[in-house]
């Protein structure tokens, strides 16, 4: 008798492990699929279209005119330039700040203002990016305009916005980071006499960089697939800001920019035929990047123990 | 000689009392132990002594702790202090760099920079903690890569790096294997002709096998202080005799 509502419970939980089980193979496969649909459908629609137009002048032709009538030209260097000076430069500064910032949450902050200033970063990394579109057009764009002249539709408007975009993520992954690193990394360094700031700029810090470079890549991947807010500040032009490499020209940063992500969107609702197929070969570059600032992430921490994972 | 006074110092976490009136003298050049049940206050009184509590919100010190004379909470600055008064860990907890580095961060962070003076100081440290000759090939590789023992050796030794007086010891053995123990034990025997050692444990036979003085704490309180042999063998306390004799804790 006994045993026999032991089997039968213990059949139960058996299956009961069997269905969740398959349960969440079922929805880990789900976002699995969804990617290599994408990857699918972008270099399916892609890849043809940068061979018809031919893979070096798609990466370095310079003239964009995809709806000419008689001599459309396909060259997405100004936008695969845009990008890449907005996301380096915007990652230089984004990077430092949110890094000290994190340090300085961690480490320094009154008890009495960490949750304010936490919950406050936390809400900038949760609100939609058409709302710092908003702040772009509203605050930096005047700024730009009252201080250096033009439109303020810029790539410096850009860079600030993406600035300001990839803070919360480094300033909170950063902080995870340094949070998971175990204390007793930090107790060890002081009990050697070392000071609070030798401490956790030589021992504390560093055992985080695995973490803290997770945190960098995403933000990058945030600068590089920011769409929304770049459309509303950048001025969408598809033209080279000044000549290669000399981006600290004051007229190179004044000049209206298009990104990559900003020029997709704003071409796909009316483009048909080769110019809509073109906008998925730029999907297949964007592709290439983010799955390129992943590989490096890998390499970087190849040696590196992230604590935050581990615990 | 005298290395530590304590005197009557009361230590609260808050609104608990973790210390009770406690008095004892460290003596320069011996090993003080302290034993007692989970709880008791050892780590609490150690931690004291270089003050690690500091660290902790709302914990507060009160009485006096002279090094030497000089009272370490008013007159010293705990930089100095911790300089002077190295701590090794229950668990071993050497940094996520090289061997070399683990033993290098302490005098670079106090200003050496030369290279043939820093590998005279990490050679000397390793062979002081008896681990040289088992790292001496492996000294750029990281101190993560060593066994439980051998990481323990590697803190002692990276301790010793930075010249201090006095080394505090928080249950350095309690998660090794007992070889690595004995080497332990050893290499802190060694040490104290150079040294002064107070080490927390709750072994008994360590305390007897390695130490020259030895307090008993029970809940906060010191109950009895005083020479390891006479401790163990004709203790004037009742609840010390039914401690070391394992009637409880
Ligand atoms: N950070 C803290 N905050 C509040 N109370 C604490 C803290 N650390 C320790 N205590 C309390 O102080 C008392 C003494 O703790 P302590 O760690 O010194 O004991 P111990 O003798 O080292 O014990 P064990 O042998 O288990 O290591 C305990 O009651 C403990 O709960
Ligand atoms: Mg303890």
């Amino acid at each position: 008798m006994d045993s026999a509502i032991q089997q039968k419970t213990s059949r139960r939980v058996r299956a009961i492990e069997v269905t969740t089980k398959i349960l969440f193979l079922v929805c880990s496969l789900v976002a699995a699929l969804t990617l290599l649909l994408i990857i699918f459908f972008i270099f399916s629609n892609g890849i043809p279209a940068i061979m018809e137009v031919g893979a070096i002048n798609f990466l370095t032709g310079r003239t964009w005119t995809p709806t000419h009538s008689t001599n459309p030209q396909f060259g997405m260097l100004p936008m695969l330039y845009a990008t890449f000076i907005s996301t380096i430069i915007a990652f230089i500064l984004g990077s430092k700040i949110g890094k000290w910032g994190a340090i300085y949450l961690m480490f320094f902050c009154p008890k009495k203002i960490y949750r304010p200033i936490k919950t406050m970063v936390e809400l900038l990394g949760g609100i939609p990016s058409v709302l710092y579109g908003f702040f772009g057009v509203a605050v930096i764009l005047p700024f730009i305009r009252n201080n250096f002249g033009g439109t303020g539709n810029s790539l410096l408007a850009a860079i600030i916005i993406l600035t300001m975009m990839i803070l919360p993520t480094i300033i909170n992954l950063g902080e995870a980071a340094i949070r998971a690193v175990p204390n007793h990394f930090y107790e060890g360094a002081l009990s050697l006499g070392a000071s609070k700031t030798e401490s956790i700029f030589k021992v504390v810090v560093p055992a985080a960089k695995g973490g803290i470079n997770g945190a960098y890549i995403l933000g990058i991947g945030r600068a590089v697939g920011e769409t929304m807010a770049v459309i509303m500040v950048a001025g969408n032009v598809s033209r080279m800001p000044g000549t290669l490499g000399d981006f600290f020209q004051t007229s190179t940063l004044l000049a209206p920019v298009r990104t990559l992500t900003s020029g997709i969107a704003m071409e796909m609702s009316y483009a048909s035929g080769l110019h809509r197929d073109t906008l998925f070969g730029i999907g297949v570059v964007l592709f290439i990047i983010i799955i390129s600032l992943n590989l490096t992430l890998a390499i970087l921490n190849r040696n590196q123990t992230n604590y935050a994972k581990e615990s | 000689m005298t290395a530590f006074e304590i005197n009557n110092v009361n230590l609260f976490y808050s609104d608990f009392q973790a210390l009770h009136d406690v008095n004892l003298k460290v003596n320069k050049h011996e090993i003080t132990a302290f034993i007692g049940p989970s709880g008791c206050g050892k780590s609490t009184l150690l931690r004291a002594l270089n003050r690690m509590n500091d660290l902790i919100d709302g914990c507060r010190v009160e009485g006096e702790v002279l090094l030497n004379g000089v009272d370490i909470y008013k007159e010293m600055d705990v930089n100095v202090l911790r300089k002077r008064v190295g701590m090794v860990f229950q668990k071993p907890n050497p940094f996520p760099m090289s061997v070399y580095d683990n033993i290098a961060y302490g005098p670079r962070v106090h200003g050496i920079k030369s290279k043939p003076q820093l590998n005279e100081i990490v050679e000397r440290c390793l062979r002081d903690a008896a681990i040289w000759d088992e790292v001496k090939d492996r000294l750029k590789k990281s101190a993560l890569s060593l066994s439980g023992g051998q990481q323990q050796r590697l803190c002692i030794a990276r301790s010793l790096a930075v010249q201090p007086d006095v080394l505090l010891m928080d249950e350095p053995t309690s998660a090794l294997d007992p070889i690595s123990t004995a080497k332990i034990e050893e290499l802190v025997i060694q040490l104290k002709k150079q040294y002064t050692v107070v080490i927390v444990t709750h072994n008994m036979q360590q305390a007897t096998r390695i130490s020259d003085n030895t307090g008993f704490f029970l809940m906060g309180e010191m109950i009895e202080y005083g020479k390891t042999s006479d401790i163990f063998s004709v203790p004037s306390d009742k609840r010390t005799e039914d401690y070391i004799t394992g009637r409880f804790g």
